[in-house]
């Protein structure tokens, strides 16, 4: 801890200040593409959605007064600054919501799979009873890149083993996405193709200047949608610069570029397992897991019971974990499994390359949020510089 | 059934079972004999369960019995940490949290009907072989020679006695073992299970080989039985390693693009070529 605090970087304090909180963290480098085909299944399955979609242009200044209304009757969290940084919290105002912002802090996985939570209750030494969630709420800000982590969260949630503690939430959530306005420094969704989505939100906004075109594509989103005034059909010009925009990110939230289709990725790291680069990274890796905490695909967690003073009721609870952090697979008896940090480092990223991909029909687990490079320390942590170097020794074919 | 959806089943949610039988076998392995209180556990060998205890924590283990024996199901239990600890303390009549079974049970019981079966154990390793082991034993006229490797590090350490003596006084099985160290009460083999292997008399090459143990033993036991020329497909291996959801989540125990909870936890080596993190 002191290593990190001596920087002196305002960036650094804050994750530190995520890592103290929280104690554990997660793994996975984020992003994705491909046709969603096995994406829309999913939702389908998983939330029974009614694809109704209804296009209106709403002014600023009327968008304010309708999430004011949403404060007022629902359970709001929004995207809103503290300083320079920005991240999802508890919505108190609308003057708060900052849909003009650049990156989180932290993903918004965490209205989902929060960084500590209560699966089971209990008496000490008696039998256990479940928990659940489940409490309504509108999420607001959700940017694309985001949005389809979501939709593969939801997918390894509900897949095989249904995970009812995650899904409860998620089903309980009505997400307005919006469109990315001021790309962050280390973005690269456009390499990833996830700058724009298609499906898993509620209601998509896009900022078109002094007004907001609102797309609204279940019936969860019709009603809420019913208590904005001075609602319009959105004309073929707002679609017009609509699109534009969604060019524009398609092409522009590209800091770094990957040098081949996300869809290759796999099959690069086929033949990536003992390229030099996973120890070279890994030699200044300092195993702080922030890249997993951050990273809004990792979902790796923790459980351990925890019990009231007294030692009479308890509750089992789960928390963030990271592959990055030693001790991830260590058993009874003090034999860790994967104990090279380098081993470490590598499966991080074989997990959003391949083997995540490989459970959630060929989409790629990193979503080009760069969440992961803002937060690294030694500065190792940026995917695109991996898998480019391995792209650039190794080839495409 | 789970309250949050009506339907689906709560995957972290422990069932009670209650201890009809309990006994420390040596200083440290426990003998446990449960009885699910509502739904009894059905399984198949190799499968393991989340053993819980409120307000200690949880942990996966292996069972042990073999599901052709009726009533309960046994688990051998470590003392090595808290919760196993805990479990140590506890008497015949006690309650225990149990989720599962969990895994896929992956012995090929149908593919080794009339093969020679050959189970090379290191310690605890016999703990989930004995699942099948006894599982073979109970439809003995299906299976061809059975040769059982057990390894210990001393003396002090053996336990289920009397079903190994029960064992190397079968004719029908060829039953071997060994010491890591030598000790006064130990008249038998000394080294370590590897130098077994020699004197196995079923034709290696041809036989179905299960492998289960601790984990430096396994990359020496399929040094050896390369040498041998073993084929891959022969080969199963039972593979331990950290476990919290043991429904294939949480992430601890995935070896490469395999998760040992539902994915195994019992591997046929020659699927694990393009899993180099499984040995």
């Amino acid at each position: 801890m002191m290593i990190f605090a001596q920087q002196g970087d305002r960036a650094v304090d804050l994750r530190l200040g995520f890592v103290v909180l929280f104690e554990v963290c997660i793994v996975r480098l984020t992003a994705s593409i491909l046709p969603n085909v096995i994406k829309s299944v999913n939702i389908r399955k998983n939330f029974s959605r009614d694809y109704k979609m209804s296009t209106k242009k709403l002014r600023k200044d009327a968008f304010r007064s309708f999430v004011t209304k949403l404060i007022s009757t629902e359970k709001v969290y929004g995207i809103q600054a503290k300083d320079e940084v920005f991240d999802f919290a508890p919505l108190e105002s609308a003057e708060d919501l900052r849909l003009d912002y650049d990156i989180s802090l932290g993903a918004p996985k965490k209205y989902f799979q929060p960084p500590l939570e209560t699966l089971l209750n209990f008496e000490v030494g008696g039998a256990f009873k479940s928990e659940i969630d489940n409490e309504p709420f509108v999420l607001i800000g959700v940017h694309p890149y985001d949005m389809i982590a979501i939709n593969q969260m939801d997918e390894l949630f509900s897949q095989d083993n249904y995970d009812c503690h995650y899904m409860t939430r998620r089903k309980n959530a009505t997400i307005i996405a919006v469109d990315v306005i001021t790309p962050s420094k280390n973005i690269f969704a456009s390499s990833m193709g996830t700058a724009t989505v298609d499906e898993g939100f509620d209601i998509l906004v896009t900022d078109i200047g002094d007004s907001y075109i609102m797309e609204a594509v279940t019936d969860k989103a019709m009603s809420l949608l019913s208590k904005a005034k001075d609602l319009v059909d959105a004309t073929k010009d707002d679609l017009d610069a609509r699109r534009k925009i969604w060019d524009k990110n398609n092409k522009g939230l590209n800091k770094h570029e990957l040098k081949c289709k996300p869809s290759y990725l796999p099959r690069l790291l086929e033949k990536a397992y003992n390229h030099p680069v996973w120890e070279e990274k890994a030699k200044t890796c300092f195993a702080c897991g922030s890249c997993n905490q951050v990273c809004p695909t990792c979902y790796c967690f923790n459980v351990f019971d925890e019990v009231t003073w007294d030692m009479k009721k308890g509750e089992r609870k789960r928390s963030w974990d990271g592959c990055l952090l030693s001790g991830f697979t260590k058993v009874a008896g003090e034999h860790e499994f994967r104990n090279k940090q380098a081993d470490r480092f590598r499966h991080r990223l074989y997990r959003k390359g391949k083997y995540i991909p490989g459970k959630i029909g060929g989409q790629i687990a990193c979503v080009g949020c760069g969440r992961c490079i803002n937060n690294c320390l030694p500065g190792i942590a940026n995917p695109v510089d991996i898998y480019n170097r391995l792209v650039d020794d190794l080839g495409i074919g | 059934m789970c309250e949050c959806c009506g339907t689906k089943k709560d995957i972290y949610l422990p069932e009670m079972a209650t201890i009809n039988k309990i006994k420390l076998m040596n200083g440290t392995e426990l003998y446990l004999d449960l009885s699910m209180d509502n739904t009894p556990l059905k399984y198949t060998p190799g499968q393991f369960v989340e053993v819980s205890i409120a307000g200690i924590g949880e942990a996966p283990i292996s069972i042990s019995s073999s599901p052709t024996r009726k009533g309960g199901f046994e688990l051998v239990i470590r003392k090595i940490g808290s919760l196993t600890n805990k479990i140590h303390t506890l008497k015949s009549g006690d309650k225990l949290g149990v989720r599962g079974p969990c895994g896929q049970g992956s012995y090929p019981i149908e593919e080794a009907k009339g093969r020679n079966l050959i189970f090379i154990c290191g310690g605890i390793g016999l703990v989930p072989q004995r699942s099948f082991i006894n599982y073979v034993l109970d439809n003995r006229d299906d299976y061809g020679e059975v040769t059982i490797l057990q390894g210990t590090k001393c003396h002090s350490q053996r336990f289920f006695h009397s079903e190994l003596e029960g064992w190397s006084k079968r004719d029908d099985i060829h039953f071997l073992e060994t010491m890591d160290q030598a000790d006064d009460c130990w008249n038998g083999n000394v080294g370590v299970v590897t130098t077994l292997i020699p004197k196995i008399e079923s034709e290696l090459s041809s036989s179905l080989i299960f492998v289960c143990g601790p984990p430096i033993m396994y990359k020496f036991v399929l040094m050896a039985l390369e040498e041998d020329n073993v084929p891959h497909e022969n080969i199963f291996l039972n593979l331990e390693r950290r476990m919290k959801c043991g429904v294939g989540k949480c992430g601890h125990c995935q070896i490469n693009d395999k998760y040992v909870c539902v994915d195994g936890p019992v591997f046929r080596y020659s699927d694990l070529g393009s899993v180099p993190e499984a040995i």
